[in-house]
């Protein structure tokens, strides 16, 4: 135990817990956060494209997308990421560990996403297509003009927490070789023996960004509550 | 104005409507009254394709469609078009505004320009008096309120003829009225209206020709002083003398 100035924390434990956070803060910067959003953004389109071919009336679309959501969840991010990474080269298809990754993340969110979407979709009342239809509408219209904006609305709050989540979940791409936050952590730890020390510098680290998540979030379910009675 | 021939709706092994003829003329009023699973709502939604017919031929003015074949997308909308609907629970859209909502079909539908479809959606405001609350979303206002809206909405559709679906039957005691109002005042302007209602003190004040609908069959039809001055059908008077009692 050392036990001086601050009491649990030595001065060379400090320097290291100040010297490693750039590297840290830039695995963040450079890995963490743009492939938190692209996968998000991907993971969404895939995720509506999917919802929209399980309420479809058309049974392949739905097929692909039973299949497609039960394969996803059905086994763990880190066996899809190895499979990508780790498995694919061997049938030559060799990709690098970024898009690896966003591959890999952008095909789970989109199959859990899908099912948040399907809900809130459904969660509609039916109502609201047949007003639609009665004012003319067709389904596309109705879908995009009366149906999603009132969905997007429902599925907010789940889809936060599923971005909250992809957040923390990037920490699997340093196991396929991607240099974010938590392979910055591992480097830095495996040469300096401090495990303890930077592995929760990158907890906070992590904490701090779905802190301002969290806050971003609220301001955006804060602005849906406009049109409905509190 | 409507014609329908043979009108047959299945669902599933249950039929709920069995062969209903019916005429109405241009600028007539009709109501159809009758219990709760007569089918009267079903023959209603019919006339807007809302349910599709198993069988028969619906006419409304130039457009004429036989249900004994798969229909067509384009005709079913063009069959839509024809007509408004005003629904039991109003289906107002709750993320837009009362404007929002009359002038979604005018602008995104039938591509009018939005200023003129705000100029026209604000008369047809007016005139169901809410005019006040046009930027209100629906959830402040109240259920009367909310059903004048969305007559309002059905009607900058320009429809040939308004389809009436129980429009006051959620409706507190006290808005009921000023929805009755609206709808009088529609009739007397000559508007087409096929009206499924409870209301029978408007079917004998507005309607032209009161149905009674029992078990998917129309049972008799006629004047509002004939049918409840002096009901021919035993099934009439009966329901008559339930719903007077």
């Amino acid at each position: 135990m050392y036990l001086n100035n601050l009491g649990f924390i030595s001065n060379e434990q400090l320097q290291l817990a100040q010297s490693s956070l750039l590297p840290m803060v830039k695995g963040a910067l450079y890995y963490t956060i743009p492939l938190t959003l692209i996968t998000f953004c991907i993971g969404l389109v895939l995720a509506l494209v999917t919802a929209l071919a399980r309420i479809s009336s058309i049974k392949p679309l739905q097929w692909i997308a039973r299949v497609y959501v039960s394969a996803i969840r059905g086994t763990p991010l880190l066996v899809q990421l190895f499979i990508i990474f780790y498995g694919l080269p061997s049938v030559g298809i060799t990709i690098n560990p970024f898009p690896a990754a966003i591959i890999g993340f952008s095909l789970n969110v989109g199959a859990y996403a899908s099912e948040i979407i399907r809900a809130a979709i459904l969660s509609i009342p039916k109502g609201q297509w047949e007003a639609a239809y009665a004012i003319g509408m067709n389904y596309m219209q109705a879908l995009r003009r009366i149906v999603l904006p009132q969905a997007v609305r429902v599925s907010v709050p789940p889809l936060s927490n599923t971005f909250i989540s992809l957040v923390k979940d990037t920490s699997l791409a340093s196991l396929i070789l991607v240099t974010e936050l938590f392979r910055k952590a591992q480097e830095i730890a495996s040469t300096t023996y401090e495990f303890m020390l930077l592995y929760v510098e990158a907890a906070l680290l992590y904490w701090a960004i779905c802190f301002i998540l969290s806050v971003i979030q609220q301001k955006i379910e804060g602005r849906f509550d406009k049109y409905v009675s509190r | 104005m409507i014609t329908i021939e043979n009108l047959h709706k299945q669902f599933g092994s249950l039929e709920v409507l069995k062969g209903i003829n019916l005429k109405v003329e241009k600028g007539k009023v009709v109501v159809i009254i009758g219990p709760s699973g007569s089918g009267k709502t079903t023959l209603l939604r019919c006339l807007n394709a809302l349910e599709v017919p198993s069988k028969g031929t619906i006419q409304i003015g130039g457009l004429k469609i036989d249900f004994s074949q798969p229909a067509d997308k384009k005709a079913i909308s063009a069959l839509r078009r024809k007509s408004g609907m005003v629904f039991q629970q109003y289906n107002l859209f709750p993320h837009k505004t009362v404007l929002e909502n009359v002038i979604e079909g005018p602008v995104i539908v039938k591509k009018e320009n939005r200023q003129a479809a705000v100029q026209k959606a604000e008369t047809l405001l007016e005139k169901v008096g809410l005019l006040d609350k046009k930027d209100a979303y629906p959830f402040s206002l109240s259920g009367g309120q909310q059903q004048r809206a969305g007559i309002a909405r059905a009607l900058a559709m320009e429809p040939e003829v308004m389809l009436f679906d129980e429009p006051t039957s959620a409706l507190d005691p006290e808005l009921v009225s000023g929805v009755l109002n609206v709808m009088k005042e529609l009739a007397e302007e000559g508007m087409t209206m096929v009206v499924v209602t409870h209301e029978m003190r408007f079917a004998r004040e507005a309607a032209d020709e009161v149905i009674f609908m029992d078990q998917g069959v129309i049972v008799e039809q006629g004047r509002p002083e004939e049918l409840f001055g002096d009901p021919k059908h035993g099934r009439t008077r009966q329901f008559l003398q339930l719903i007077q009692s």
